[in-house]
């Protein structure tokens, strides 16, 4: 599997006009993405550029088709519109590698199945109840490593906390390094301290590896503190920009009145 | 098959064991457990116990079936009838609305009912009857042959699915974000199961089937604490419940499946206790 790095540039991150139809910077884009089921619009004409090494946090009311966006970046529904990696010279990269943290992760937590267990499922085609094999065992290892969770290895998926669970998802979403990583709303559930290692490991892979981010959370001063972008979204992009600009926004405001006061 | 007798002898010098039909049966078990015990594992954790206990009472409609068509090889009857009906209630279950224990529920109770329907109907019911309990003692040479080649493909696939499987049992949404198809992989497993236990009901019973399949995963469930673990401990009970049924019903003129059974029945309940001393012994 080839791999694509871009040496991480700081003078993106206040790069103007970002959403110009060629803005010049290696990212996702999303080209007129509309997802229609039983006659009801979900998606309407959706462009959206996710730049490397940027978090985009998406935010919009409920209904308002984050998980529908979410899922035609997965490539789980069918949609119109095209979905391409695009470099910065304006060429079409191979199509996009996703990693997908769930905002929840419903599951049998008697099911006996170790933290490596599932990270080595993941990772190859030899079964499991094999045994792991030691070359698994130290890839596991430094994937548990980028998202600061070694020390989880030995344990049964089932006992882990909130936040534990999500260092391991993230751990599995990073391996492969994917070319975007979504973060469904991953705070949900999880105590304070843990949602700060949690995005602050976030933030560091982020600029080590160049990987888009896109965040889908509600909590603003977490949105403030750690996303480049922000879009709010409802059917179609409503507001687009820096956070303080979306949070400016009438249709933001409009959106979620009671959000105002907190993000003053 | 005359040099696997003589290593039987040689290993197994009890009286027991002298008899070529005995030898044939714990032959048989020890090639028909450890599959279901593997597969079980999966079937425990993605809660399809009733399912497959669906899929043993079908055979009786299989059977019915083939008879009307007028198709004398049960095998081949049994192992298309199975995988039509896991395939159709899976079918339904992913599709439909209702909760899946019922629509199970009516599968297992057609497929009982159009098997006896058919069955008594025809007049052949007498000649069939023996699928409820089976009868491991009456396999032959040729059988065990079939049930090894059988065993060997089984293991295969179940191999190359197996990690697939259970990302797709932990969270079938995560599943598919790592480009896992998930539908393929649940329809796979299923009819590997309808596979399996088709295979295994003229030995064992329609009554008995689901508890060779769903009891030693069960009860190694309880004890493993990793995937490696439970298929280990799965394995290790379903020979031993295998061996040690025969071993008991055979001299006591009794069935073997049922002592089979209930051999698993004994580990299931052991592993409980045991599962509870351990628990509070990490308390502690």
């Amino acid at each position: 599997m080839s791999q694509t790095h871009y040496p991480y540039d700081p003078t993106h991150r206040h790069h103007e006009h970002l959403h110009s139809e060629h803005c010049g910077l290696c990212r996702i884009e999303l080209d007129h993405i509309s997802v229609t089921a039983q006659g009801e619009a979900l998606l309407q004409d959706v462009n959206l550029h996710l730049h490397c090494g940027r978090l985009t946090a998406l935010v919009g009311p409920n209904g308002a088709g984050k998980t529908t966006l979410v899922r035609a970046l997965l490539g789980q529904i069918p949609h119109t519109g095209v979905i391409r990696h695009m470099d910065e010279r304006e060429r079409v990269l191979r199509s996009v590698r996703t990693g997908y943290v769930p905002q929840q992760l419903p599951f049998d937590k008697q099911m006996p199945v170790t933290v490596t267990d599932f990270l080595a499922a993941s990772l190859t085609n030899r079964p499991v109840w094999l045994g792991v094999s030691k070359k698994t065992r130290e890839s596991v290892l430094s994937a548990l490593a980028l998202a600061q969770a070694e020390k989880l290895r030995g344990r049964m998926l089932g006992q882990l906390s909130g936040g534990e669970l999500q260092r391991v998802l993230l751990a599995m979403a990073l391996t492969p390094t994917p070319d975007l990583l979504i973060l469904d709303e991953p705070v949900s559930g999880v105590d304070q301290n843990g949602l700060a290692l949690f995005l602050d490991t976030v933030e560091q892979l982020k600029r080590r590896h160049h990987i888009a981010i896109l965040l889908i959370s509600h909590d603003w001063s977490l949105v403030r503190r750690y996303a480049d972008e922000m879009v709010l979204l409802n059917k179609s992009v409503l507001c687009e920009g820096s956070p303080e600009t979306v949070f400016g926004c009438e249709t933001f405001r409009e959106a979620f009145p009671a959000a105002a006061g907190e993000v003053e | 098959m005359q040099t696997v007798y003589k290593v039987m002898d040689a290993l197994l010098p009890f009286e027991l064991f002298h008899y070529a039909f005995m030898k044939n049966a714990l032959l048989a078990l020890l090639l028909l457990t450890p599959l279901l015990a593997l597969l079980g594992t999966m079937a425990v954790n993605k809660r399809m116990a009733f399912f497959s206990d669906a899929l043993g009472h079908s055979a009786l409609a299989g059977v019915g079936i083939g008879v009307l068509l007028g198709i004398s090889n049960v095998t081949l009857i049994l192992v298309a009838f199975g995988i039509c009906w896991a395939v159709l209630i899976t079918r339904i279950n992913r599709t439909g609305g209702t909760s899946s224990d019922t629509t199970i529920s009516v599968f297992s109770s057609a497929g009982i009912a159009l098997g006896l329907l058919i069955l008594s109907g025809s007049g052949k019911y007498g000649k069939y009857s023996s699928i409820l309990v089976g009868d491991v003692l009456a396999i032959t040479p040729g059988d065990i042959l079939f049930l090894a080649v059988a065993l060997a493909v089984g293991i295969a696939v179940w191999v190359a699915l197996y990690n697939r499987l259970l990302l797709t049992a932990i969270n079938p949404q995560l599943a598919q974000s790592r480009g896992i198809p998930t539908k393929a992989v649940e329809y796979c497993f299923v009819i590997l199961v309808a596979v399996a236990v088709m295979l295994s009901i003229r030995w064992v019973g329609v009554l008995l089937i689901n508890a060779l399949l769903i009891l030693p995963a069960a009860a190694a469930r309880n004890i493993a604490r990793s995937a490696a673990q439970h298929a280990l401990f799965s394995v290790i009970i379903s020979l031993f419940s295998g061996i040690a049924g025969l071993c008991a019903a055979v001299p006591l003129g009794t069935s073997v499946g049922a002592a089979v059974v209930l051999c698993a029945a004994a580990c299931y309940a052991l592993s409980l206790l045991l599962a509870r001393a351990l628990k509070l012994r990490l308390q502690a």
